[in-house]
Formats: C-alpha cells, structure tokens, sequence
C-alpha cells in the first residue's frame, strides 16, 4: 500500500496496529464530537430538519460549524443561496489547513490524499498534523483513515441520536458541553507550546488577529479565521527556522 | 429544496478540502513557504480557540474562559486530551448549575 515510499526508511508497523493507533489518536475527537453533534441534532431538528435530513447533513458536509449555521438559517427562513454561500464562507478555512496537511503527508498516494482531505475538520486537521510523524511510519495511510472514521463515526451518530431524542436532554448539561471542542484544541495546543514557546507565540497572535477581526473589523467568523490563521502562521517564518530541514 | 441545500452545502464544502491534494503535489515550495504551511495548526488551534470560547455560554464569556482555564491546567500535566475536556465540561456545569 505505501508504494511512493520506495527512498524512504519506513518504519515497520501492520495494517491493524495502525488502524489501532489511529483510533487512539482520534478518541478525544470522539468525545468531544459526540455532544456537539447531539446538540447539532436537537437543534436541527426543531428548525425544521426531519431526522433524515439532519442525518444526511452530517454524513455528507461533516462540518460542525457550518451545520449549527445552517440549521439556524433554516429555523429563520433562510434561501438556498444564502445558506450555500455562508457554508463556503465559514468552511474555506479548510483550505488553509489541508494545504498545510498535504504539504506534511506529501509521500502519500493521490488517492489516498484525496480521499482524506474530504474527511479533514477542524478537529481531524489539528490532530493529524500534531501526528505528521506517522507518514514516516509503514501504513500511515490507515492511521490517518482511522482517525477521521472514528471522528466521523461519532459525528454522524450523534446527529441522529440528537435528532431522535430531540429535547429529553436536559440543556444545561447540553449547554456545558459546548465547552468540549474548544478544550480540546487547548489540550492539544498546550503539549507544543510546552515543547516550544514560539508555538505559543504563534498561537497567541493568531488568537488576538481573529479577536481583532471579529470584534474590531466585524468580519464574518469564517474570514475572520481564515485571515487570522495565514497572517499569524506567517510568523511561523522567522520563528520555526529549525524546526524543520 | 432542503436536501438540494444540504448538497449544494456539501459540495461547497468538499471543494476548497481537496483542491490542496492535487495542487501541492505538483510544487516543490521554497523553506520559508514549508515554516509557513508548518506553522499553520498552532495558528489555526489559536484562531479557533480565542474569542469563540467565549461564547459557550453566550451572554456569560467568563464561564468559557473559565473552562479553558481549567482545561490549559489539566493539559500543562502531560495527560490525555480527554481529561483537559471532561475538565472544563465539569467546570462549567458546576458554575451554571
């Protein structure tokens, strides 16, 4: 399967230790999916979506955002057009991040890359990149297809189960649980920034940039993110000179 | 007309996702443009991160940071990503309660 990979030193590792690793990698997005997207549910759900429909936005967008977006467009009465071109807004940072991505797992086949990048989130790209290490190893292919799937998985069944149990969850549980994405992402900044400080200093422009934009300049979130996440990578050129050869 | 958004949003989606499969395949980038692409996940978590925590509990935006707090705590002692998270969903459903 790693057949691009002949001037390579490949670590030995099977399929079925990589699908294990994978999954380990990707739990935490399990987790932290799993609530949101019930939520996501219920709420789709009394905009107006059918349990289907909800379902169906899941298996086929896979954008967490996005959806929440949609579903309260929908509830205001929101056209097509409106809710396509809003979708494009808030999603285009995907792009930066899977340049990012296939700029780390370059080796890997084009269908293989092609094949994951439809599977990259916000989650599933902060993870995977955290995890650049695994395209040294032998069937990284499947580490990362694990990954997204488990990520997937948990995204897709809690839509439908939000949408079923529809509003038997009590909501200030619900309401708490919107903290767990964003934990995450600070659970798996922290360990780089411990590593290196620059990464932090990275991050922290990146942080005041976005709040700058949203507050300040009043963009729209998703350009606003995707403007604070090029200009402050840009600081990643003087400051990461050696990180890489 | 909702399925026919739910794909046009699809589409819309899945587009600016695979563009970059194709397209870094065929450049050879100079040093400084891999720093750059290279920096992008610790910028993107930031941009994520700071100010929608905010908006957990949206008319109360010290009770995100309160959580996040309590997650950059949990995350500084080397654990599992999944207790920086059970942590701040703790958090903050013991301050809303």
């Amino acid at each position: 399967m790693t057949d691009s990979h002949t001037s390579k030193q490949l670590e030995a590792r099977t399929k079925s230790t990589a699908v294990k690793s994978g999954a380990v990698a990707g739990f935490p997005i399990f987790l932290g999916y799993l609530p949101i997207a019930v939520a996501y549910g219920v709420l789709a759900t009394q905009s107006g979506l059918s349990t289907y429909e909800t379902t169906l936005m899941s298996v086929l967008v896979f954008a967490g955002a996005a959806q929440f977006m949609a579903a309260n467009m929908f509830a205001q009465g929101a056209m097509f057009l409106q809710i396509v071109i809003a979708t494009f807004v808030l999603n285009f940072r995907h792009f930066v991040m899977s340049m990012s991505f296939m700029n780390r797992v370059h080796s890997l086949p084009l269908r293989w890359k092609f094949g994951l990048s439809l599977g990259l989130t916000d989650e599933t790209f902060a993870v995977s990149s955290l995890h650049a290490d695994e395209v040294k190893k032998e069937n990284s292919t499947y580490f990362y297809l694990s990954l997204i799937l488990v990520a997937y998985f948990s995204w897709v069944s809690g839509s439908f189960l939000g949408a079923i149990l529809g509003e038997a969850l009590p909501p200030t549980l619900s309401e708490s649980m919107g903290i767990a994405l964003y934990a995450m992402f600070i659970g798996l900044l922290i360990p780089s920034v411990k590593k290196e400080w620059r990464i932090g200093l990275i991050a922290l422009t990146a942080m005041v940039l976005n709040f700058y934009f949203i507050e300040v300049i009043e963009l729209a979130q998703g350009w606003a993110i995707v403007l604070a996440t090029i200009l402050g990578s840009l600081l990643g050129i003087p400051l990461l000179k050696e990180e890489k050869s | 007309m909702i399925i026919a958004t739910i794909i046009g949003m699809a589409i819309v989606t899945m587009i600016p996702r695979f563009i970059p499969a194709f397209i870094m395949d065929k450049i050879q980038f100079r040093p400084w443009v891999n720093q750059w692409l290279n920096a992008i996940p610790f910028a993107a978590l930031g941009a994520l991160i700071f100010p929608g925590i905010m908006t957990v509990i949206p008319e109360r935006p010290l009770i995100g940071l309160a959580g996040g707090a309590v997650a950059v705590v949990i995350a500084l002692f080397n654990v599992n990503v999944i207790f920086a998270v059970l942590g701040a969903i703790l958090t903050v459903f013991l301050i809303t309660m």
